[in-house]
């Protein structure tokens, strides 16, 4: 009998189990209930997210695919096409941070190799709570390390992302991790189960009892039961994926099978009925034959098991053997468990009896859309009081707190530990504004690169959305590459909370809004919700992956200065920019104010220009200006100069001081120069209708900035470097 | 001159390498399965770098009991040429074809980065194109490069000259804060005795071409291909 307490177990309202019994004409049996539960989960059926993400843009002259497959594709000319998704592993990676972020790279992965493409790398977006706390860095530790675990031993570089830290992830850390792959646009496979009476075959590891129940785990709050969830986690085995790749794409260049789906999130059931939904077929399974790592699991366990590194395929009639040679080679198993079979039903067996027996339509297109209450949240109001901000009369103190916030630190003390160059295809290594990929004996690259300042989506979530695309977009212009796609992983608190629900809105608006100023589509994403504990929800943190192309990879442009001597260049204007800024959380305590507001149109002309200029090699290094303001960007460019030389800065703008060095207004570049190109340059700007001032010079051994008739930074830059560059490593050192 | 790059289960710089000699040396050069027994009348066979069975154990206690290398073994013993990149250098250890061990990273954590070595014996098969004392930038990426060798193994490479690459800072000194990982005698690359078996931890097929920040690791590959004049 499914009672109240049983629902609750699976998170159903009882509403929604009505429905079913509606839908399927009697009360389902508990594996079936156990696979309402997974599919009806906001993590696999997007419930609550599904009517406002139809603000997003997702079609387009280049785009092959959108979203609803394993991952969007993009058309990037001469037969290639570029495969990529980024997907959250966040409730996971807090129960068990090692694991939870290791299988969280293991499963974008086998999104993009299922659709045929061989995975080129990998990109991060990590948010942690502070390091003076013990549990956060331990966290963190294990975060880097299982990323690194996974993806090195699998032979995908990681390449880049992002890193932040905010007090809201300290029990709601966020892993977000993004792949890309690249496949030839003929050979492009999709999760299809096509033709009656064709084999479905279970590929890769065994079935176990881990991660039985994940999907529906992160759908919920996590409350003071959370120790009891680990065995929620799965456990990942990249050495086993890595002959899955193999083994997969080797059947798919010699055509022997019709589609192809992971088992992930909701493993066995989510496949099966995805696959058939996808064709509107049915999928019959026998239980029995599907290869197991332990005895005695239940019916209920095996079609809920989240084991990793599994793959279903629905083969060509006759190509079964072949198949299954090209497995065995891999010393993995490829067994027929089923077949396609008509009438749009998921029959399943096990010991001779029929365990399920339901009607596709119910499991994934029926399930119930809502459309939940949106309010204003109230804390809004108190944040944007305005308040006077005292100046302080030590601006090297301030560039130095800044620059060893953990934040704005080097990240060096991370990617170091992943492998960020095998595959040899990686030009610029990580700490780049974006991360660029050489396209083997072609002469375009990809670009690509994560974004999304979560303190400007809780400050003001529309702006937030806004900036995330189009700082990612400028991030992609500083290395000289245009944007072809988006993907984004939306990350919010509970969704049955209005407050929650408006946010969201608000954050999917910016981001629609923007991606139809940039003319460039969104292929698709993820969306976690309920990333709250004890009733803390994390500040709305939309991340933005976007992928560009750079016509000729020889013209690519790092942000590091070149040589002494070259000339500074600011690129946009500075304006009065305090609010939510990096400087007001990190220097005076304060998470506060109105973000910066961002004219798309300003912003789109800063990046055609400094496209232009990379093109027609007159710019030597591009950096673009974020968080830490213009003070923190310009030490970057000193500290990735491998001269070790400083710059003198002199800008004549009538501002605050604070506001001129730390201020984050949008649309900004430093770009340097050697002199005989600065009227080029400037005559660009010009003609691009973009403000383009000298601001300075490269060289000396300090990092100088003149402002107002005063001498208001003066520090030697080796100094700062080591500090910046030894935050982390001092946080994480062996003591 | 004829490559072959062996394909262990979890390899995964077969083809970074495989792409490094045949399409910027242009030379000939084939995948070896490491399932068969045939290494197809190559002159040079490559251990690439990866995680060959995962290395849940020991880096490359297992991938040593691979059906092919009863040949590379009797390849060797015969002087031909075989090198060990990053996992095929831990892998070449267990096969006893050079000695010593691999500890991890005195850091205890995988790295992966540019680094300086010098080079110290410019009269091998691998190396004779270099100078003696060049410093070579060259990236690494490994967890277990940490060479630990007896204290009598270690004299005798030094006394026959067999450790070819150290660790060193970018003016050639060899000295402990460049030792990245922590080896004995801050030891990069040795050869066996008879000098035609090679193992380096940095990656060389990864400082082959400009774009990639590095070309540095040219000279081993182009030793290599003009080795029969030496």
């Amino acid at each position: 009998m499914i009672d109240k307490k049983i629902l609750e177990e699976h998170n159903l309202t009882s509403e929604e189990y009505e429905k079913i019994v509606e839908l399927i004409g009697r009360e389902p049996n508990t594996t079936e209930l156990g696979i309402f539960s997974l599919m009806w989960s906001e993590h696999c059926s997007y419930k609550s997210s599904k009517v406002h993400l139809k603000a997003l843009p997702t079609t387009g002259k280049n785009v092959i695919q959108g979203p609803g497959e394993n991952a969007g594709i993009i058309d990037i000319g001469e037969g290639l096409a570029v495969v990529f998704k980024i997907e959250s592993h966040n409730h996971p990676s807090f129960i068990e941070p090692f694991q939870g972020a290791a299988t969280g790279v293991g499963g974008i992965l086998r999104d993009i190799f299922t659709m045929g493409a061989r995975p080129i790398a990998l990109l991060d977006s990590l948010r942690f709570g502070p390091l003076a706390n013990s549990k956060n860095k331990a966290i963190m530790e294990g975060v880097v390390s299982g990323i690194s675990s996974y993806g090195n031993a699998i032979g995908v570089p990681t390449v880049g992302g992002d890193v932040y830290f905010n007090g809201c992830y300290s029990l709601n850390p966020l892993v977000n991790v993004f792949c890309v792959g690249i496949v030839e646009k003929e050979k492009i496979f999709y999760a299809r189960a096509e033709g009656e009476g064709n084999p479905v075959l279970y590929v890769g590891a065994k079935t176990g009892r881990d991660g039985i129940h994940g999907a529906t785990m992160a759908s919920a709050e996590f409350g003071e039961d959370l120790e009891e969830k680990r065995p929620n986690v799965q456990v990942g085995d990249p050495f086993m994926e890595k002959l899955l790749v193999e083994a997969c794409l080797e059947v798919m260049a010699k055509k022997l099978i019709v589609g192809i789906q992971d088992m992930g999130a909701a493993g066995l059931t989510c496949s099966t009925s995805e696959m058939a939904a996808k064709s509107g077929t049915g999928i019959e399974i026998d239980l029995d034959l599907v290869p197991q790592r332990e005895e005695g699991m239940t019916p209920h366990e095996i079609m809920l098991s989240e084991s990793q590194e599994r793959m279903l395929i629905v083969a060509k009639k006759e190509k079964v053997k072949e198949v299954q040679q090209i497995f065995a080679k891999w010393d993995l198993d490829a067994v027929h468990v089923g077949q396609v079979t008509k009438g749009g039903m998921i029959r399943v067996k096990a010991n001779g009896q029929t365990v399920v027996d339901l009607p596709v339509e119910a499991i994934i297109d029926l399930c119930p859309v809502y459309e939940r209450e949106l309010k204003r949240p109230s804390y809004l109001e108190s944040a944007h009081k305005s308040e006077p901000i005292p100046l302080t009369n030590d601006y090297n103190e301030a560039l130095q707190k800044l620059l060893s916030s953990a934040t704005l630190a080097s990240k060096e003390w991370v990617y170091r530990q992943y492998d960020h160059m095998v595959q040899t295809n990686t030009c610029l290594l990580p700490g780049a504004d974006a991360s660029v990929l050489r396209i083997k004996d072609k002469k375009k690259a990809l670009a690509i690169t994560l974004d999304g300042n979560s303190l400007y989506s809780y400050l003001e979530p529309r702006e937030g959305g806004k900036i995330a695309v189009a700082e990612a977009c400028r991030n992609l212009a500083c290395v000289g590459a245009k944007p072809v796609g988006v993907t984004n992983c939306l990350n919010f608190g509970n969704p049955e909370k209005p407050e929650i629900m408006w946010q969201f809105k608000e954050v999917v608006q910016g981001i629609a809004e923007a991606c139809q100023a940039f003319d460039i589509p969104i292929t698709g994403g993820n969306v976690s919700f309920y990333n709250e504990t004890e009733g803390a929800p994390i500040y709305p943190t939309p991340v933005i992956g976007v992928v560009g192309i750079l016509e000729d990879v020889s013209k690519a442009v790092s942000p590091g200065f070149k040589q002494e001597g070259d000339t500074i260049i600011l690129i946009g204007e500075n304006r009065d920019d305090l609010g939510a800024s990096e400087y007001l959380k990190s220097v005076l305590n304060k998470e506060k104010g109105l973000p910066p507001q961002i004219d798309l149109e300003e912003e789109i002309r800063s990046q055609e220009f400094c496209l232009e200029a990379i093109s027609l090699g007159i710019i030597r290094s591009a950096h673009d200006v974020s968080e830490g303001g213009l003070a923190f960007c310009v030490a970057e460019c000193c500290f990735l100069n491998e001269q070790k030389f400083g710059c003198q800065l002199e800008p004549r703008d009538e501002l605050r001081t604070d506001a001129l060095l730390f201020g984050e207004t949008q649309s900004r570049i430093v770009v340097s120069t050697q002199s005989q190109n600065v009227q080029e340059l400037l005559d660009l700007a010009k003609k691009k209708k973009v403000k383009a001032s000298i601001i300075g010079r490269t060289g000396g051994k300090n990092l100088v900035i003149r402002h107002l008739e005063k001498e208001v930074v003066d520090i030697p830059l080796e100094e700062v470097r080591q500090l910046w560059r030894g935050t982390l490593p001092e946080v994480f050192k062996i003591k | 001159m004829k490559f072959g790059v062996v394909i262990f289960p979890g390899s995964n710089c077969d083809y970074d390498t495989y792409y490094v000699l045949k399409d910027v040396f242009g030379q000939e050069t084939s995948f070896l399965w490491h399932k068969e027994h045939d290494l197809k009348g190559v002159d040079c066979v490559i251990l690439p770098g990866g995680f060959s069975y995962g290395d849940y154990l020991r880096s490359g206690a297992i991938a040593k009991f691979s059906p092919l290398m009863k040949e590379v073994i009797e390849f060797a013993s015969k002087g031909g040429l075989v090198l060990g990149i990053c996992n095929g250098f831990q892998i070449l250890t267990e096969l006893g074809l050079l000695p010593g061990a691999m500890l991890r990273n005195k850091n205890l954590k995988f790295l992966c980065q540019f680094v300086t070595l010098r080079l110290e014996n410019d009269r091998t098969p691998f190396t004779h194109k270099g100078k003696k004392g060049n410093v070579l930038r060259i990236p690494i990426a490994h967890y277990e490069g940490n060479y630990f060798a007896p204290p009598e193994i270690i004299k005798e490479l030094e006394t026959n000259n067999q450790v070819v690459f150290r660790y060193s800072d970018a003016q050639g000194r060899v000295k402990e804060e460049a030792n990245i990982n922590g080896s004995l005698g801050s030891i990069a690359g040795l050869t066996n005795r008879k000098g035609n078996v090679m193992g380096m931890m940095p990656h060389p097929e990864r400082a082959s071409e400009a774009l990639l920040g590095s070309q540095d690791g040219r000279l081993v590959f182009q030793s290599i291909i003009e080795s029969k004049n030496i």
